[in-house]
């Protein structure tokens, strides 16, 4: 729905190109990191794009979403802008965050985006209480928290889904099951087979999708949308996938074998989608070809605009800690300019 | 007596080691510290050595690894849970604030929380907020609890295997950006650093430097540069924060009259007010200048293009230790 509606032919498209985009922007930011552009921790979602379009693509533009530490892929999806994105993962100025947040916390709240999050499970009860603005307020709107299933152990997200379904909340709860909380299996984590069977204890409607298939993952959440449009409160759907890389960039990853990824590397999502869509006459292999290629394009610009992008000032350290500007603002700026801006400080 | 050069993070798992050797109530739980040896591998091998009943992979639940820990710790055994980044902790403030520091003194003494909680902390890494953060003093103004910060490979393993035998509840933040940055002769025989006991680094009679944890290494390098120009410094790393050494704190102090703190906290509420304090009740006529703090800033800790202004610098701890000196 709203600019990528995958009941159409048209949408379909514009799904497998984020789904490229994610994949393109992600082998990128991988790249960028070994070569030491990106600082820092880079969690990539390489693998799990049917996860974030499907879902996306079942929202309207104006719904809300918050996302994880595995948060670009989300970002695409809903329509963020990479060349913003990058610069931010780069640490710029001109990135989202004006490069004080990082990959980690990417937000843009003007596109519903509330933010990617450093914190695994401090997403759900976000979304739950933009869900509770949109139900006292009357909007035609739902708010949906990505999550992993390591969140699922973590007991704010216990908290979020009692909080929504008892006061039958517009909210809808994605758990992105990649089958590792960073390094230790699901299976060593929880006592469930389906995650998704979490939602009974809350008395929602839980569902486990292949997350690995957009168009299951969209009609899973388009129903849970219109479940929670019609006034019946949030459910939990669980989306099976699959990490291709590591918990971060340089993780050794001892917990797993290359053939386990090669394994579900056969039923690529964005593989799958695309002979789908060629067997159908949607697309030719040509067309799929310039689609990718298109997609590098982008994502190359993305890379030029960041690297041209502005370093944040020393004394935006100070910004944006209250809406009054800090006092401190104005000492730290004045000391920089007396001493060149060697030694810092905020004497 | 045999010794290994080892680093601080290997000092960490040589110090586990020896305990969950010496003592089977030990043993160290937490996220991926088992079959994968620990985010930063501080755990390394422990898994294969102990096995999965000693050394146990949770669930992503820091309230639960936490909350689980006390009562094994009232229980009787010694749990060790480890938290993957200091940054993570607070899904545990709850537990480590209302319950493990309280235990004691709430039951009257019959029950106690023999339990350490390690987690890497500070920054210089180029990694975000809760990755990079330093918010000891959280913890030191809660009362029941203790807190150490070790600034060296030898203390590490020594102050690690206090903290273990200790009967109540410790804190111990290891810093994570010297984990590798250097090797020290460290004992293979088990040995302790007690508890509450700071370390003169370096002695001086101008003026006192205290610091601890990462911030030890600049502060001595700027205390080199400024021996060059003439001004001695006594640097004072005070390993534990709860309970401070005051009477180190102090006797440096009347001996130079003059103080800088350096932590890479935030300036409000950090320790170096608690530390300006103690000389002021405790040394108020032998002070010849306001004590300089020398901190990270009041925000949040920010991304990589701001981290080397607000980590304190070489150059930034030399400018105020010069103005302590020159008042």
């Amino acid at each position: 729905m709203g600019t990528m509606n995958i009941e159409t032919a048209e949408g379909r498209l514009e799904a497998l190109r984020r789904m490229c985009t994610i994949r393109e922007f992600d082998d990128t930011a991988s790249e960028l990191f070994a070569d030491g552009e990106i600082p820092g921790f880079v969690h990539l979602y390489i693998g799990e794009e049917a996860v974030a379009v499907g879902a996306c693509s079942a929202l309207e533009d104006d719904d809300y979403i918050t996302s994880t530490h595995r948060g670009h892929g989300h970002c695409i999806a809903k329509g963020l802008d990479p060349e913003r994105m990058m610069a931010e993962l780069l640490g710029k100025r001109d990135g989202y965050c004006k490069g004080k947040g990082g990959s980690m916390h990417i937000a843009d709240v003007d596109a519903g985006m509330l933010g990617a999050n450093g914190i695994v499970g401090a997403g759900p009860p976000l979304a739950t209480g933009a869900a509770l603005g949109i139900d006292q307020r009357g909007e035609d709107r739902v708010a949906l928290a990505f999550f992993g299933d390591g969140a699922v152990a973590q007991g704010q997200v216990h908290e979020a889904l009692n909080l929504a379904a008892t006061w039958s909340l517009p909210a809808v709860f994605v758990i992105e099951n990649n089958q590792f909380g960073e390094g230790t299996p699901v299976e060593e984590q929880h006592h469930l087979d389906n995650l998704s069977e979490t939602a009974e204890a809350y008395d929602i409607p839980g569902i486990t999708v292949d997350g690995m298939d957009v168009t299951a993952v969209n009609e899973a959440v388009a129903e849970a949308r219109t479940r929670a449009r019609n006034g019946d409160g949030p459910t939990l759907v669980e989306a099976v996938t699959y990490r291709y890389r590591g918990h971060f960039e340089g993780d050794p990853q001892p917990y797993r074998d290359e053939e386990d990824v090669e394994e579900w590397r056969e039923r690529d999502p964005i593989e799958t989608f695309f002979q789908r869509l060629r067997d159908r006459g949607e697309i030719t292999e040509e067309e799929f070809e310039a689609m990718r290629s298109e997609v590098e394009t982008t994502v190359e610009e993305a890379v030029e605009y960041a690297r041209d992008a502005p370093e944040p000032e020393p004394e935006d350290a100070y910004e944006d800690m209250f809406a009054d500007p800090a006092p401190e603002i104005a000492q730290f700026a004045e000391r920089l300019r007396a001493d060149g801006g060697e030694r810092g400080g905020d004497r | 007596m045999s010794a290994q050069n080892l680093t601080l993070v290997q000092a960490v798992r040589d110090g586990l080691h020896t305990e969950m050797q010496n003592d089977e109530d030990v043993i160290v739980l937490g996220e991926d510290v088992g079959k994968n040896g620990g985010v930063f591998r501080a755990t390394e091998g422990l898994y294969d050595e102990f096995g999965g009943d000693r050394v146990v992979d949770t669930p992503l639940a820091e309230a639960g690894i936490v909350g689980t820990s006390i009562g094994m710790a009232a229980y009787g055994l010694r749990p060790v849970p480890e938290i993957q980044f200091m940054g993570f902790i607070y899904p545990a403030f709850d537990q480590i604030i209302s319950h493990a520091a309280r235990l004691r003194t709430r039951s009257r003494g019959r029950f106690t929380c023999p339990m350490v909680v390690r987690a890497p902390y500070g920054g210089g890494i180029r990694a975000p907020e809760h990755h990079s953060e330093s918010k000891e003093a959280f913890f030191v103004h809660e009362p029941g609890l203790k807190v150490v910060i070790p600034s060296t490979p030898y203390d590490t393993k020594g102050l690690l295997i206090s903290a273990v035998r200790d009967p109540d509840p410790v804190v111990f933040l290891e810093p994570k950006l010297i984990y590798r940055a250097f090797r020290e002769e460290v004992p293979d025989e088990e040995y302790t650093v007690p508890l509450g006991e700071a370390a003169v680094r370096r002695e001086g009679g101008d003026v006192s430097v205290f610091t601890w944890g990462a911030m030890t290494r600049v502060t001595m390098e700027a205390a080199e540069n400024l021996a060059a120009e003439g001004v001695d410094c006594e640097v004072v790393d005070l390993r534990t924060l709860s309970p401070l050494d005051r009477d180190a704190v102090v006797e440096s102090f009347r001996k130079t009259g003059r103080a800088a703190v350096v932590h890479e906290a935030p300036k409000t509420g950090g320790l170096a007010g608690e530390l300006t304090a103690i000389v002021q009740e405790e040394a108020l006529l032998y002070q010849e200048a306001p004590v300089e703090r020398i901190t990270g800033f009041d925000t949040p800790y920010p991304l990589y293009a701001l981290e080397d202004y607000y980590l304190p610098s070489v150059a930034r701890i030399e400018d105020g230790i010069r103005n302590v000196v020159e008042y």
